[in-house]
């Protein structure tokens, strides 16, 4: 128990279970799960489901505010990797071109523009920020040359899959790609010294040069997984909604992910990082939005109590505000003992 | 003498307006009855709202921080301003109230900023999800603006000679970019803003007041943000939910196109104008093309901004600053 109390995984946790204690509590019915032909269906399911593209992209968010920079251009990315599945299978039954081969596709572009990325951020030296912000602007123009201005649908079952259920799984496939991902990056990040270089870019850049890390090579390869991770969002909110929309698929998903990175406790500024809390921090952002349809709340106002969440789990973080919490506790026991 | 000029700090402004006659030529060349001073001047009135929060962009950027919550403050104005007009409320008033809204939003992201020292962009992401989400709270759906005061206003034309016109919104915008443009060049607090973006420890160390200018910038910033927000409603006479999404990232592209650096300490505010005015005229091109999709817009835009980043990166290389 006290070894879990210092993991970084700790205080994301007790955030989700904050939220889910109140659906136990004021959601009659929340946690219900329903067999229903060899498939489970409840919220609970829902939400890990609507949570799998966010959760896949806060991977490789996480890595790249690891490193200490920034994304943006992942919802475009997202947007464009869903365009070129859309075009390439066609509208029909039937698929124009392999399944295979237009996920191949989308994923080499995805990964190209992750290049594009992580080239100007770590060989030309642009702030991330910008670098990110130039395909977050075309990007979604790109997508829109790519369906011609059109809004694809996409009825190949397969495809259609990926989002819903595969025969003899109880579980949505989307829930397996983002397993398979998660390890795959746990894998690569912890078993291998990239994570460890990550960190160390990321605390110093100067310094991790002087010892020797190729410090260009992983900023580069953090821009490049992210792209990949956008690409693979793609698909899964493609087959969410069974057709590509090029303006909104995806739009201030970017924003999601970092909060969701923020929410699992790795610093903006770069450092330590943990996988497993930003998913989970992915998972608080989408429990609660359930919690909040499910309480009757119009979307559009859900902003409000997102924020208010954000810039409260900041303040907890921030050392000068626990600094100011303790100053006034330490105030009022003086004043019990006068 | 290109060495020099190369050197120059203004070297990043005069790019940017050449490129902006450049492209203007283009057009004139190309299509007749571009060359009008009436289209020159509908890329002030189409954009008056953008030059407002690209100024107030601008003096963040030179800060050295970064604000992506104007577009939602737009919006969260254009509402409230709408549900007022809409209970009678005297016009004056709202919008007096709406810049006094706009600068306790700015002040409240300053403070977290400066206090907790909270990333500026968590705080201004936040400010963007509160501001967009405030406006849904106050109306899901669209309002009209049907006070006689601001469709007055949306309706008056300011008579330039030769049958030309500006709309209100156009000097308010200019109006505010003179005066950003002076007091970021020839006062006190300006040339604290440059020394906090140049080097924030150092400034600290010279006694300059730092969390107190920081306070400032971001306050000013949140009148600015209001301001184009109503700006914004004189021109859409209504308040709808989406009002200005991704207007910041455009406020952003347009700064850095005018000279802004994001790393802070660099540029000159007027360069922001040449900025909003050459996405503008990329747009009015694509118009008067007419078989363009508009999607072309988005990609031209982006493709000059990554111009001008790698023209900046080589110009601090040049300088040998700015290595990170």
């Amino acid at each position: 128990m006290k070894r879990f109390k210092r993991s970084p995984l700790f205080w994301p946790t007790m955030g989700l279970c904050a939220v889910l204690l109140f659906d136990l509590i004021f959601l009659p019915g929340f946690f219900t799960i329903q067999l229903k032909n060899g498939y489970l269906y409840g919220r609970v399911i829902d939400i890990v489901n609507n949570a799998a593209t966010l959760m896949i992209l806060s991977i490789g968010m996480t890595l790249v505010i690891a490193t200490g920079g920034t994304d943006i251009s992942v919802g475009s990315i997202l947007a464009i990797s869903g365009a070129i599945v859309a075009q390439m299978l066609g509208p029909g039954q039937t698929a124009r071109t392999p399944l295979a081969v237009c996920l191949l596709v989308a994923l080499a572009v995805s990964a190209v523009l992750g290049c594009w990325n992580g080239m100007l951020v770590a060989v030309v030296g642009v702030s991330p920020m910008v670098a990110t912000l130039i395909l977050n602007v075309a990007g979604r123009g790109i997508a829109q040359l790519i369906t011609g201005g059109q809004i694809p649908t996409v009825i190949y079952k397969p495809f259609c899959m990926i989002a819903s259920y595969v025969p003899g799984m109880p579980l949505p496939f989307s829930v397996l790609i983002v397993i398979l991902m998660f390890v795959l990056a746990e894998l690569y990040t912890r078993k291998t010294s990239f994570g460890m270089f990550v960190e160390s870019v990321g605390t110093n850049a100067t310094a991790s040069r002087y010892s020797g890390i190729n410090a260009v090579m992983i900023v580069f390869l953090t821009y490049v997984i992210s792209g990949l991770c956008a690409g693979v969002g793609g698909f899964i909110t493609t087959s969410i909604i069974k057709a590509a929309d090029a303006n909104n698929a995806g739009y201030l998903i970017e924003m999601d992910a970092i909060l969701s990175v923020a929410l699992g406790g790795t610093k903006m500024t770069g450092g330590r990082f943990s996988l497993g809390a930003s998913i989970i921090g992915a998972l608080i952002i989408q429990s609660l939005t359930t919690t909040l349809y499910a309480w009757g709340v119009p979307p559009q106002v859900l902003p409000v109590v997102k924020a208010v969440v954000v810039i409260l789990i900041c303040l907890i973080q921030s050392e000068e505000f626990r600094g100011l919490l303790g100053r006034i506790g330490n105030g009022e026991r003086k004043r019990a003992h006068a | 003498m290109l060495k020099k000029l190369l050197r120059s700090k203004y070297f990043p402004i005069i790019i940017t307006s050449v490129l902006f006659v450049v492209l203007f030529g283009i057009g004139s060349a190309l299509f007749e009855g571009f060359f009008s001073l009436q289209v020159f001047l509908n890329l002030f009135i189409d954009n008056a709202y953008l030059i407002v929060i690209a100024t107030g962009m601008s003096m963040v950027l030179i800060l050295g921080g970064i604000d992506i919550s104007v577009g939602s403050v737009i919006a969260m104005v254009c509402m409230a301003s709408a549900a007022m007009l809409r209970d009678h409320v005297n016009p004056y008033l709202v919008m007096l109230l709406m810049v006094a809204v706009g600068a306790a939003f700015g002040f409240t992201q300053g403070c977290l900023i400066q206090f907790f020292k909270i990333q500026p962009f968590i705080v201004t992401l936040a400010g963007l999800f509160f501001a967009r989400g405030m406006t849904a709270v106050i109306n899901t759906t669209s309002i009209n603006i049907k006070d006689p005061t601001y469709v007055a206003i949306s309706n008056a034309k300011i008579p330039l000679p030769g049958g030309n016109y500006v709309s209100p919104g156009v000097v308010i915008a200019l109006v505010l970019l003179a005066a950003a443009s002076l007091v970021m060049t020839y006062t006190k607090f300006g040339r604290t803003v440059y020394a906090i973006g140049g080097n924030e420890a150092s400034a600290n160390l010279m006694g300059l007041p730092v969390g107190k200018t920081k306070i400032l910038v971001y306050t000013v910033n949140g009148i600015y943000s209001s301001i184009a927000g109503i700006v914004f409603s004189f021109y859409m006479l209504s308040g709808y939910t989406r009002h200005a999404v991704g207007a910041e990232m455009d406020a952003i592209s347009s700064s850095v196109i005018g000279g802004m650096s994001l790393t802070g300490g660099i540029g000159y505010v007027p360069g922001a104008l040449f900025g909003v005015l050459i996405n503008g005229t990329i747009q009015t091109l694509i118009t008067f093309q007419g078989t363009l999709s508009s999607w072309w817009a988005k990609i031209v835009s982006g493709l000059l901004l990554c111009a001008f980043i790698v023209l900046q990166r080589m110009i601090l290389k040049n300088k040998g600053v700015g290595e990170s």
